[in-house]
């Protein structure tokens, strides 16, 4: 299922709407990564709030997807991880690395917001 | 192990399209065992890692979910591929360092109650019992 992806000036907000598989994820990454240079984008929201998993190969899928945006010269912000999903990511010691994240998508954006 | 009464639901596991029906097939069944929503992601995230190790590596397989006992669900996720040559070196460490082989076979083991891997040139089968807390 693609994911769809809006611009608010200069950011981009993915929006995760259900489960995705694998190769959905690596679609994202490789559109978000494009997108970043096409649209001259500032800032990237990853949202996850419809995930109801995130496995070793989703967390670093996004921890990828962050690290080519900021090699892009953007940010990523990754929000809306759901308290389920983040407690079975600290039982199976998956973690984000240095990825930001915020709460939800309003936060996301003050993060984005506050840090140009 | 054998699942100790008839509830037992098979998934079989054909493409990558397939981990997505697996894991949720795990949560409705940590759910209607009564395991919190935390650990009902635990076990979908299990179900995934072995699921995607069966695609990557075999091609095909299945993951047999049953209820064990009053308070448990047991996992069990098998396919007829090569195996795995160094066992050890699969369940040390993770995606995130070079020493490990990557498969999220480490983090499955930690959060189990039970866990058995058995791999051979007839296939793997990895098993695993997950108790409420």
């Amino acid at each position: 299922m693609a994911v769809p992806i809006l611009k608010q000036g200069e950011n981009l907000i993915a929006s995760i709407q259900s489960a995705l598989t694998d190769t959905d994820l690596v679609t994202l990454r490789d559109a978000l990564v494009d997108k970043v240079a096409a649209l001259r984008i500032r800032g990237v929201i990853v949202d996850v709030t419809a995930l109801d998993v995130l496995d070793s190969f989703a967390s670093r899928t996004l921890r990828d997807l962050a690290h080519m945006i900021r090699l892009r010269g953007a940010r990523t912000v990754i929000v809306g991880i759901q308290p389920e999903v983040a407690f079975a990511m600290v039982q199976l010691g998956l973690t984000l690395e240095d990825i930001p994240t915020a709460l939800d998508l309003e936060e996301g954006l003050k993060f984005l917001g506050t840090r140009r | 192990m054998a699942p100790d009464d008839g509830f037992v639901t098979r998934v079989p596991i054909n493409s990558a399209t397939d981990l997505v029906n697996a894991r949720q097939r795990g949560r409705a069944l940590a759910n209607e065992l009564g395991f919190s929503p935390g650990e009902a992601a635990l076990i979908a995230s299990a179900i995934s890692e072995l699921a995607r190790n069966i695609v990557s590596y075999a091609g095909r397989g299945e993951i047999v979910l049953w209820r064990d006992g009053d308070s448990g669900l047991g996992i069990s996720a098998r396919d007829n591929g090569p195996g795995i040559l160094d066992i050890a070196a699969a369940m040390r460490a993770g995606y995130s360092t070079s020493s490990g082989l990557g498969l999220g076979l480490p983090g499955v083991r930690r959060i189990a109650d039970t866990f058995d891997i058995a791999s051979g040139p007839q296939g793997t089968t990895v098993t695993l019992t997950m108790r409420k807390r």
